[in-house]
Formats: C-alpha cells, sequence, structure tokens
C-alpha cells in the first residue's frame, strides 16, 4: 500500500492509495485532472507527465529510455519529470509527491 | 448567450468504448451537473483496445488490468452506466431514445458513439468455417487464446497487412506460432504509408520468421478434416489452425441513419462534433470530420480521434465553445519495435529519410508539402515524434539538410530553421 500525493495545476492536493498497478493508472481511477494516460500506459503518448518534488526522487529515480526520449524535447520538462506510465506502485512509493504538469 | 446548466437535464452516450467514456467523465469536468445515461451493448466494463492486439494476447494478463475506468469511478462521477443494453430507436422529434430492455430515456444532449465492428470480406466459406476470428471485441480475443490452448503450434494464416494483422502476426510469434500473413495490395501498410514503411515492416516481420506473401486476394476459406484451408487468386493455398482477419471496419450508423442522421458510411460532424441535428454529437470511429489544418475529410480510426472528439463534444454540449481541430497521432507496437506517427502525410511532395548513426534501428520518416512539414513516421525514434508533433503544431521550419544528414545531431537547434 502506498499513499501518494497528486498536485494538479491549480495548486489542489488530492491524496490517495495504491497498492498495484502503475502511478497513472492510480491517477485515472481517481480522476485526477491532467492526467489522460491516452495510450493506455505504453509510453507513446507523454499525457501522464508528472514532475516528482526534488525530496520525493529517490523514491522513482530516473525515466528509462524510451521514457527519457518521451520527455527531452517536451515544454513542460523539468530534471524530475517522469512519465507516470512508467512508474509502478510499490511500498517503496509511500508518501510520494507529484506535480502534474499538464491541465 | 450559453443555456445555464441544471441539474434536471439530461446527456445520453451510445457506446462506451473509448469515445463514449471519455465523453462521459468530460462532461463532468466541464460543467454538467445533470444526468448522464453511458449504454454499451455488449457485456463487458469498458476497455482498452489497443492491447487487444498486442499485450493481451500474447501475456497472461487478467482483463481486470485493462478496464478504461473502475467500476467506482462511474459511481463517483454519477455516471449510469448501463451494460447489455443495446439503442433500439433514436426519435429526434421528441428527443428520447428506446433501449433493448423497452426503457425510454428523454434526453437534451444525444452522443453517438457506436464506433465499428470489423469487416468480414465477402469471402466464400468465411461465415461458417469454424475458428475465423476478427480482432475488434475483447471476447474475439478472448475466443482466440481459448482456440490457441487447444492445438500445439499452431498454424495462423493472417488476412490483412494493416496495423491489426501486423500487430497479430507479431504477438503470435511472441507465442510461437507459425504466422502466414497474407496482403492484397503489393505491399503491407499500403493505405496508410510510403514504400519505405511499408518495406521497413516487411523486413521486420520477415527477419522474426512471418511469411509474408503479398498481391495475395483470398477467395475462398475452407473447413477440412485438419483445420481450415486458405485459397487465394493464382491458385495458391494456405493451411491454416485459425484464421484471424485485420481487413478493415463498417462503422455502425445504421441506428443514426434510421434517425435521419446525415451518415453515409460514417456519421458527418462539424467543428464542433455536432451531426446536422443540433442537439446530436457523433464522436470516435464511427464518424467523419472536415480537418481544417490538412484541408480534407477524415475517418480517423484511433485512440486520440476518440479521446480528443469526446472532449469537444462535451465542452461544446456545456457551453463552452471548442472546435475539433487535431493534428492526427497514433503509434502501433510490433515485437520491440514502436511506430509513432504524427500528422497526415497526404499531398506530400518530399520525403526526408533518417536512420541515426548511433542505432540502425531509429529512423523517422519526415513528409514535408514543399517547407511544411505535415508528418513524421517514428520508428523507434520517440525524439523525433515529440519534436515533429511540436514543429507541426507551432508552424516551426525544418532544416531539411541537418535534418537529412545522420552525422548532425538530432536536436531541435539543429533540425528546427532559426
Amino acid at each position: 500500500m502506498a499513499k501518494i500525493t497528486f498536485i494538479t495545476t491549480d495548486g489542489a492536493e488530492k491524496n490517495v492509495e495504491g497498492t498495484s498497478g502503475s502511478l497513472m493508472e492510480l491517477a485515472t481511477d481517481n480522476n485526477i485532472n491532467g492526467i489522460d494516460g491516452d495510450c493506455g500506459g505504453v509510453c507513446s503518448c507523454a499525457t501522464c507527465h508528472v514532475h516528482v518534488l526534488a525530496e520525493h526522487w529517490d523514491k522513482v529515480g530516473p525515466p528509462n529510455q524510451t521514457e527519457a526520449d518521451m520527455l527531452e524535447f517536451d515544454d513542460l520538462v523539468t530534471e524530475h519529470s517522469r512519465l507516470a506510465c512508467q512508474i509502478e506502485i510499490s511500498p517503496a512509493l509511500d508518501g510520494l509527491v507529484v506535480k502534474v504538469a499538464n491541465d | 448567450m450559453p443555456t445555464p446548466l441544471t441539474q434536471d437535464q439530461c446527456c445520453v452516450i451510445i457506446g462506451a468504448s473509448h469515445a463514449g467514456v471519455s465523453a462521459a467523465f468530460a462532461l463532468r469536468k466541464y460543467g454538467w451537473i445533470g444526468e448522464i445515461y453511458l449504454f454499451e451493448k455488449t457485456s463487458h466494463l469498458p476497455y482498452h483496445r489497443p492491447p487487444l492486439s498486442k499485450t493481451f494476447l500474447y501475456e497472461d494478463q487478467s482483463q481486470d488490468d485493462h478496464y478504461l475506468k473502475n467500476n467506482d469511478s462511474y459511481k463517483d462521477q454519477d455516471i449510469q452506466l448501463h451494460l447489455n443494453t443495446d439503442i433500439i430507436k433514436i426519435d429526434r422529434h421528441d428527443k428520447y431514445i428506446l433501449d433493448s430492455h423497452s426503457k425510454k430515456v428523454t434526453y437534451d444532449y444525444l452522443i453517438y458513439a457506436c464506433g465499428a465492428k470489423a469487416l468480414v470480406p465477402p469471402i466464400v466459406g468465411i461465415n461458417n468455417s469454424p475458428n475465423v476470428f476478427c480482432v475488434r471485441e475483447l471476447d474475439d480475443i478472448l475466443a482466440i487464446k481459448a482456440k490457441l490452448k487447444d492445438v500445439e503450434l499452431p498454424k495462423i494464416v493472417i488476412i490483412g497487412g494493416g496495423y491489426i494483422g501486423l500487430e497479430i502476426a507479431s504477438s503470435m510469434r511472441k507465442m510461437n506460432a507459425e504466422v502466414v500473413l497474407l496482403e492484397r495490395e503489393n505491399r503491407l501498410l499500403q493505405r496508410v504509408s510510403v514504400v519505405e514503411v511499408s518495406d521497413f515492416f516487411e523486413s521486420l516481420h520477415v527477419s522474426h520468421g512471418v511469411k509474408v506473401f503479398k498481391q495475395k486476394n483470398v477467395n475462398a476459406v475452407e473447413s477440412t478434416g485438419e483445420g481450415l484451408n486458405v485459397k487465394c487468386d493464382g491458385g495458391s493455398n494456405y493451411q491454416a489452425d485459425i484464421v484471424i482477419l485485420g481487413v478493415g471496419i463498417v462503422r455502425n450508423v445504421s441506428l443514426a441513419n434510421e434517425a435521419g442522421l446525415v451518415a453515409n458510411n460514417a456519421i458527418v460532424v462539424d467543428d464542433h462534433c455536432r451531426t446536422n441535428d443540433p442537439s446530436i454529437f457523433a464522436i470516435g470511429d464511427c464518424t467523419e470530420h472536415h480537418n481544417n489544418r490538412y484541408s480534407m475529410d477524415l475517418r480517423l480510426e484511433s485512440i486520440q480521434n476518440a479521446n480528443d472528439q469526446a472532449k469537444v463534444a462535451a465542452a461544446n454540449i456545456c457551453g463552452e465553445q471548442q472546435s475539433y481541430d487535431p493534428i492526427p497521432w497514433f503509434w502501433s507496437d510490433q515485437y520491440d519495435t514502436k511506430l509513432q506517427t504524427v500528422g497526415i502525410y497526404s499531398g506530400y511532395t518530399d520525403i526526408i529519410l533518417r536512420k541515426e548513426i548511433n542505432n540502425s534501428n531509429s529512423i523517422s520518416i519526415w513528409y514535408f508539402k514543399n517547407e511544411k512539414l505535415l508528418a513524421v513516421d517514428a520508428i523507434n525514434h520517440p525524439k523525433a515524434y515529440v519534436l515533429a508533433t511540436k514543429i507541426i503544431k507551432k508552424e516551426l521550419i525544418v532544416n531539411k539538410e541537418k535534418c537529412a544528414n545522420p552525422d548532425v545531431d538530432f536536436h531541435p537547434k539543429n533540425i528546427i530553421s532559426t
């Protein structure tokens, strides 16, 4: 079980709990604004872009190669960008806070 | 002045696949406070379709992993999802629908999201031979998987070398099946791509052991004692345990036609995804729209179109004028290869094919109309896909010389002309 906080672009915070699946699926199940997951989680659309808060970066680590390639030229990319569909929920993510990049 | 939204209004959505489900949730996001009915004629909780030809086929996954939204999500957003419910009539005059349980629901707005079914071509014997499958519904894949369990070293014959046929070929090879792929035209992906892309994918599949035959028009499928015999013009024939069809779709527009909506083989919608009836919108695979960016009428069959039309329809229903002006995008996963395409290449005057030096599997095809970038096919090249999307969106100019030269680093500062 992991408690995860999503901060949407309007500043609102939503706390959710997940046990399995990807962070993107957790977001879409909880109707988090700005995370669409259009491609269903296969790293092909970048509609699940999140900014991981710096102090939580170690919980998730860096993006994989395809993910990094999808993010590199994204207008909203930062050094703590991840695609939520590539982050697997596990107890290690407990306490994670992410900002949703898109509206 | 838009009419204020009230709780006693009702929006009915017919069809709960990608477009219909997106529309239902988008309505709430845009401020709809009335009722939302979401009708689905099949029995399954709405699910993702792209994995059907891919991971869901070759991996041992539960269908529970593939739902668009979990059950609670519909309740949370007060969306009344009715499965196993067909709609048999739309009465436009009195604005109600009649469902297959004889229930009548009056609507203020109707969203038609009925999608399409797989095309079964008029091949002799195809309708009464066993073990011939389409690839469209979850039940198709469950049936294919069940049959595969019965046969050791199954022989698969795939009819159709479009995206579906190729993805199925890839999945079947991952499952160690023998695969024969029969394509009617002189190259794969002929309808959707240029020769260079066709050649790439043919090589990819042949290198993975698929037997690809082009210019093969299947004229009959017959059931023998040992399985199926697939016969082609010219006399060649192929033995199969399973035949899988990937030859296109037929849009589910008969209900719309009966109601008097303008729909030949597709429902024509305007920039707001509205039909010729101001209270009725149509979205997704069943539609045709005039794309202003590319100056052509388009019938897009993609997740992008389903989701984006859904949002536009929902926004307009809620009083926010939004136009559907997409840059179409699409992806296909075959073996370890990812194809991502953005834009429409129709009307191109020249192309650039770029193969990266550090990775010969990373290829991008750039389609131009004179100086304007129309579209890009990116094969194992997400950076090209992302950059191309940006260039097309912002109407930037590409430095063609640098783009064409693999010795020049692939970076916006080189690819984009300043």
